[in-house]
């Protein structure tokens, strides 16, 4: 083995994004517990993680980038290095939408209480269940876990278009309850920009250990046909109930 | 115009130390192909494979067909007509030391009984236009010794004398190893121009120098052929755990 001090440094690399995950995934179910039992000091917690997020953020781009100076990287090194270069920025994306989040459970916490025919805490499942299983396809360097991620999203787009869909009604018919069903809104959306940045991040495990790029390329994400893809949908809602 | 190479089945020994075996490769015409692979892999064996050098070593063997065009030049062509073909940079430059400038350019020339001198004027200028070298020795063709020129300026003098027989293919076995970094980019831009015109394959230690250069690679280790590829391929992606592990440097 050659090159021990620039592997340390990859290893070392490794371990500040997986800080960074491990603030970023906490950030998000706070912020989703924060919504659940409508705690301001939670969102308190997550406004003072998006800090320590962003921080880490600038120190994992200049890690990177002091290693692609440097060490000149060629091959899976290379890819390694724009991988986290590029999960690192989806995560700090994570952490914008976990704060967006809590400002919404502010914005709730000053309305009436409302029965909306949305299950947040549903959606929330499934998408920090997509961030838990693509950090841990980089963890394992495991391209096959990170494309079932791939897989998932399709729930998580799936159950928005549902909650847009049943909340524009509410707005509709219900205007006195528009203010609260317009933080639903929002609050779902920021769920699935989360399932969005997990899908990043997945394939960018993907492009890491494999090399091969599947970014807007819905076929490599399984080759599913209309059916099929429904039943997928079906399937991963069934496991977020779960 | 550069040539197509097309090597099937070539095979090379130093007395009973077999340094290629069953090398198959098709290197594009009027492109730069690097060879990368640690010492004694064999890659400056088969570029000398590629103009019939190999054989001048008297314990020396090569089997194999080597063509280039449609010359199979083992079997069609005589060395001396080959190496006129297939130009040859080394990684010392290595101007003849007593010669002017022009006489180097000239020499190959000259060897070949070429006497117009007005028609060589202009082959010494276009070649060494050429090089990239013509403005910084213009005005000292026949005064300055090759021998006078720095580093850099000699080893672009040794492509202008390789260029000016008018090969189809350059040969270049670690031509800028001996130079500083502003001496190797003007090389490296010249290699670029040139490939438009010649088809160069190119030696070299320096992966980010094949990286730059050459549209294709070629990896060797103990004297195969491990992978061929798109450079791009070869450094972003290489099919073969052995490639990746000399380009990551994680060799032995």
């Amino acid at each position: 083995m050659t090159r021990i001090r620039f592997q340390q440094s990859l290893d070392e690399l490794k371990e500040q994004l997986l800080v960074m995950a491990g603030l970023a995934e906490q950030a998000i179910q706070r912020s989703i517990e924060a919504y659940r039992v409508r705690d301001l000091s939670i969102c308190d917690l997550v406004t003072r993680s998006e800090v320590a997020i962003n921080r880490l953020e600038r120190e994992i781009d200049q890690a990177a980038l002091d290693l692609l100076a440097m060490e000149q990287p060629m091959a899976i090194d290379l890819r390694f290095i724009l991988a986290v270069i590029k999960i690192n920025a989806d995560l700090e994306r994570v952490g914008d939408s976990a704060k967006a989040i809590s400002d919404r459970v502010r914005n709730i916490d000053k309305m009436p209480a409302a029965d909306l025919p949305v299950d947040i805490p549903k959606m929330a499942t499934l998408a920090s269940a997509m961030v838990r299983k693509c950090l841990q396809s980089f963890i394992e360097a495991d391209a096959e876990m990170a494309r079932s991620v791939l897989t998932m999203d399709d729930a998580v787009d799936a159950m928005n278009k549902a909650a847009y869909k049943s909340l524009t009604k509410v707005m509709e018919e219900q205007s006195h309850l528009a203010p609260q069903a317009l933080n639903a809104l929002m609050i779902n959306r920021a769920l699935e920009r989360v399932a969005d940045h997990a899908t990043n991040i997945a394939e960018d495990v993907i492009f890491w250990v494999q090399g091969a790029d599947v970014r807007h390329h819905k076929s490599v994400h399984g080759g599913r046909d209309a059916n099929a893809k429904r039943t997928v949908v079906a399937e991963e809602i069934g496991k977020a109930k779960e | 115009m550069g040539v197509g190479i097309e090597v099937t089945t070539l095979n090379a020994w130093y007395g009973t130390n077999h340094t290629l075996q069953d090398i198959n490769l098709n290197i594009p015409a009027n492109h730069a192909t690097a060879l990368i692979g640690p010492s004694g892999c064999g890659k400056s064996t088969f570029v000398r494979c590629l103009n019939r050098m190999h054989e001048t070593n008297p314990i020396a063997r090569v089997t194999g067909t080597v063509r280039i065009g449609d010359v199979d030049i083992y079997a069609d062509a005589k060395p001396v007509e080959i190496r006129r073909r297939v130009g040859m940079v080394f990684q010392r430059p290595n101007p003849f030391p007593t010669m002017s400038i022009y006489d180097n350019v000239a020499a190959g020339l000259k060897l070949n009984g070429y006497k117009n001198r007005q028609a060589l004027d202009e082959i010494v200028e276009k070649s060494l236009k050429n090089s990239a070298l013509w403005d910084e020795v213009k005005d000292e063709l026949k005064k300055k010794s090759g021998a006078s020129l720095s580093g850099g300026q000699q080893q672009r003098l040794c492509i202008a004398r390789a260029l000016a027989v008018d090969p189809e293919v350059l040969l270049m076995d670690e031509p800028a190893s001996a130079l500083d970094p502003v001496s190797t980019s003007k090389i490296e831009d010249l290699i670029f121009q040139l490939k438009s015109q010649y088809t160069i394959v190119i030696v070299t230690h320096n992966m980010q120098q094949a990286a730059r250069v050459a549209e294709k690679t070629g990896f060797f280790l103990n004297g195969r052929m491990v992978e061929f590829d798109s450079t791009h391929k070869i450094f972003t992606n290489p099919a073969d755990k052995r490639t990746e592990d000399y380009i990551t440097g994680r060799f032995g």
